[in-house]
């Protein structure tokens, strides 16, 4: 059978469909698809891909088992690397991760791992009735705070190895980002939320409505007797572009957009937290998180919504697919555009005038690139004169977020760098003696994957600290 | 979910609740909030802590039923639960070499400066409260306050109840008389926060107020609360949850304040609508 040069197509809602439905978008691989991509693999001896995965999931080995059918088999191989399965084949970044290391690549498009990923998971939690075994247990209790990715991975790594987890979660629901941050259309709840319980089938507790830093401190957690704590607290405030007008109604951050419509449900028709829906919205910023918001806003009824990044599609740095499902969908990019000044309504006749206070546009100055950067990106250069305003109602700010103050606040001897994220060594372990932290938290704002990989490093660090200990104990 | 241990109607508008919630009460001090989801599908709504009992596990809270949820909330009667209770969240009120405090509560924003002024009491300072409310019917705490203060002055409005006339009425000519307190903490309508640091300028004493702005998380993420304060000519972003909820009075823009809060005000009014009908049909 000759190779086929292209990965096998994701089937997907039709583009003038999906963008009023708040349904998934990819539908996923049908079974025969799956095995028919999983064939394409190689195998080859030096398996660039498990280095290009920040969990390093045996993904020859996985693959090897989907060429057979054996789809159960090849989760059970991924589940052994990734707490989250069904989550990552989703998010991650596979074009700068696993499948920009396959061999495949070099002369075709590499293996469509992440979609083989997220079919072994669907395929597993649809068929599969078998009750995870519990590790047996070691009898040391460990904290995890914050139910995120980088929370939900470390919880999962350590009850596997037969510690007792528990998990604190500021929000009602556990799922971190996950749950408020990457919209339905992208990540269904319903898959986090089997996540989480196929944690607390290890054994793990979830206590929601606990904000460590404010319900209980860091140094409460080891008083009650857990011996290790790790930080997964994620990323804090949002930032905003300190430009005139950034308080008028009609300008959200990102956060409170994407929470209100994913958390709170404000979605629905019949929503008990607002949003503002329709009209015309602008979001700023080229992340993962500005295309979740542009998506959202044109879900949520808008007439026309637009992202205004500063640099170019070249630089823009969400992940490609979603980049090109927004674009199908509609979305309109200002490429080398940069705000500078949000206007509003004011009524100078009448202060009660119910309009006042809200947006009306957005000034924007045009960009070009210069000189390379620290980081070797390209600066942008405003074109002197070449303001114009765009016509809307909405902003949304999606240009990042700082790391959360709670907890360095209240947690003595915990040292933060200059940006706020708490410092860690190779082992995640932080300034203080058995409290690990990774994630957001620690590197701004990220992605899941590298979140969850954090988890994992701290879960392994973690654990040969308190073995170390017991071992000098005895 | 958190069990109603009790339940009480201070005013038509106004009903106070003890939650069983025994890790807020443990930590709660004056000045702090917590968030409550009255059911699976609620809003998350802000309300400040209005008292604790941690030998109980108790947190007292006071509301305004102003809106939809807090309808929802009035509805469930003692021995029922609410959803989702979390805190405390927020700085406390500072206290520290305050010896000579003046608290102005309006409205149900005097359930907030309650436990303010009992723990200045506690804490040995001379307390003066000026309580204002619209009218006689929606006056509430006056015992309470009375039990905590060296001086109470109550205001009405209207003038059915007490001294005629603004909070700010008799702020004014106590600071005339030389009164010179070493802060006024004001908890209460925005417009009032905004006159009684109008009031207190020309004296030069400092005045700490309360936001309650819009919320949803309430830890730092989201955002929504932010408020701009007004620092040596620049303008400063701040937010509520974790920077405040009390701020410097001649710092804040209560004006952009003001207008924020009005954000979604049609929503709101038919959301308050509906639930009244809901409950109606309940009933």
């Amino acid at each position: 059978m000759a190779l086929n040069p292209k990965k096998h197509e994701m089937p997907s809602q039709a583009p003038e469909v999906r963008a009023h439905n708040f349904s998934e978008v990819a539908l996923g691989y049908t079974a025969e698809i799956a095995v028919a991509e999983a064939q394409r693999c190689l195998n080859c001896k030096n398996r660039p891909c498990v280095a290009g995965c920040p969990v390093n999931i045996a993904i020859p080995d996985f693959i090897g088992k989907m060429k057979t059918g054996d789809f159960e088999g090849a989760y059970q191989i991924i589940s052994q690397s990734s707490a989250l399965p069904a989550v990552c084949g989703r998010v991650c970044p596979q074009e700068s991760q696993c499948e920009s290391k396959c061999t495949l690549g070099v002369k075709f498009e590499p293996v469509g791992i992440g979609r083989l990923e997220r079919f072994a998971a669907d395929w597993h939690n649809e068929h599969s009735t078998e009750a995870p075994r519990l590790p047996e247990q070691n009898g040391h209790k460990v904290a995890v705070v914050g139910a995120g990715p980088s929370g939900l991975t470390c919880a999962g790594d350590l009850a596997r190895k037969g510690y007792k987890v528990s998990i604190f979660e500021a929000l009602h629901t556990a799922g971190g980002v996950l749950v408020y941050g990457i919209p339905e259309f992208r990540l269904p709840k319903a898959i986090v939320a089997k996540e989480v319980e196929g944690l607390k089938a290890l054994g793990v507790d979830v206590e929601t409505n606990v904000v460590i830093g404010k319900t209980l401190t860091i140094d409460e957690l080891f008083e009650d007797g857990y011996e290790a704590v790790f930080v997964g607290s994620g990323a804090g405030l949002p930032n905003f572009m300190n430009i005139p007008g950034e308080s008028y109604k009609g300008v959200y951050s990102a956060n409170e957009f994407l929470t209100r419509s994913n958390l709170m449900k404000a979605y629905r028709d019949d929503p008990v937290t607002p949003i503002m829906k329709g009209g015309k919205v602008a979001v700023v910023g080229g992340g993962n998180v500005a295309m979740d918001a542009a998506r959202t806003a044109l879900r949520l009824g808008a007439e026309h919504v637009y992202i205004v990044y500063r640099r170019s599609m070249e630089e823009l740095p969400a992940r490609k697919e979603e980049v090109e499902h927004a674009i199908e969908e509609g979305i309109d990019f200002r490429l080398l555009q940069n705000p500078v000044e949000v206007l509003g309504y004011n009524n100078p006749e009448n202060p009660r005038d119910p309009k006042n206070g809200f947006v009306t546009g957005l000034r924007c100055i045009r960009m070009e690139l210069g000189e390379p950067d620290a980081k070797g990106r390209r600066r942008p250069v405003p074109i002197p004169g070449s303001e114009f305003v765009l016509d809307v109602d909405t902003v949304i700010i999606a240009i990042g977020t700082s790391p959360n103050p709670l907890i360095k606040s209240t947690t003595k001897g915990l040292e933060v760098n200059s940006h706020g994220g708490i410092i860690v060594n190779e082992d995640g372990l932080t300034s203080r003696e058995g409290v690990y932290a990774g994630g957001d938290a620690v590197t701004g704002a990220a992605t899941v994957i590298s979140a969850m990989g954090a988890g994992k490093v701290a879960a392994k660090g973690i654990d040969e600290y308190l073995m170390g200990k017991q071992q000098v104990n005895k | 979910m958190y069990k109603i241990l009790r339940k009480k109607e201070l005013n038509p508008t106004v009903t106070q609740m003890e939650i069983l919630a025994p890790m807020v009460a443990r930590k709660a001090r004056p000045g702090q909030f917590i968030i409550l989801r009255v059911n699976e599908e609620g809003e998350r709504i802000p309300l400040t802590v209005a008292g604790t009992n941690a030998r109980e596990g108790s947190v007292k809270i006071i509301f305004q039923i102003v809106g939809a949820t807090t309808q929802l909330l009035n509805a469930k009667q003692e021995g029922e639960f609410i959803q989702d209770f979390v805190g405390p969240l927020g700085v406390a009120t500072h206290t520290e070499g305050i010896r000579k405090v003046c608290i102005v509560g309006g409205g149900v924003g005097c359930a907030i400066a309650m436990p303010v002024a009992q723990e200045f009491h506690r804490l040995g300072a001379e307390v003066t409260s000026i309580i204002g409310f619209r009218s006689k019917d929606l006056l509430i705490l006056e015992d309470e306050f009375r039990a905590c203060s060296d001086r109470l002055v109550v205001m009405t409005d209207d003038g059915s109840y007490a001294r005629h006339g603004n909070v700010t009425l008799p702020l004014k000519e106590m600071l005339e008389a030389g009164d010179r307190f070493d802060m006024i903490i004001t908890i209460g309508p925005l417009i009032m926060m905004k006159f009684v640091t109008l009031t207190a300028k020309p004296f030069g004493v400092p005045v700490t107020v309360s936001m309650n702005p819009i919320m949803i998380d309430g830890t730092g993420m989201c955002g929504g609360c932010r408020l701009t304060l007004i620092r040596d000519g620049k303008r400063v972003t701040k937010f509520a949850c974790v920077d405040g909820p009390d701020f410097n009075g001649y710092e804040v823009d209560f004006d952009e304040a003001m207008s924020r809060g009005r954000m979604y005000f049609d929503f709101e009014r038919r959301a308050h609508e509906e639930a009244c009908n809901l409950l109606k049909g309940a009933k």
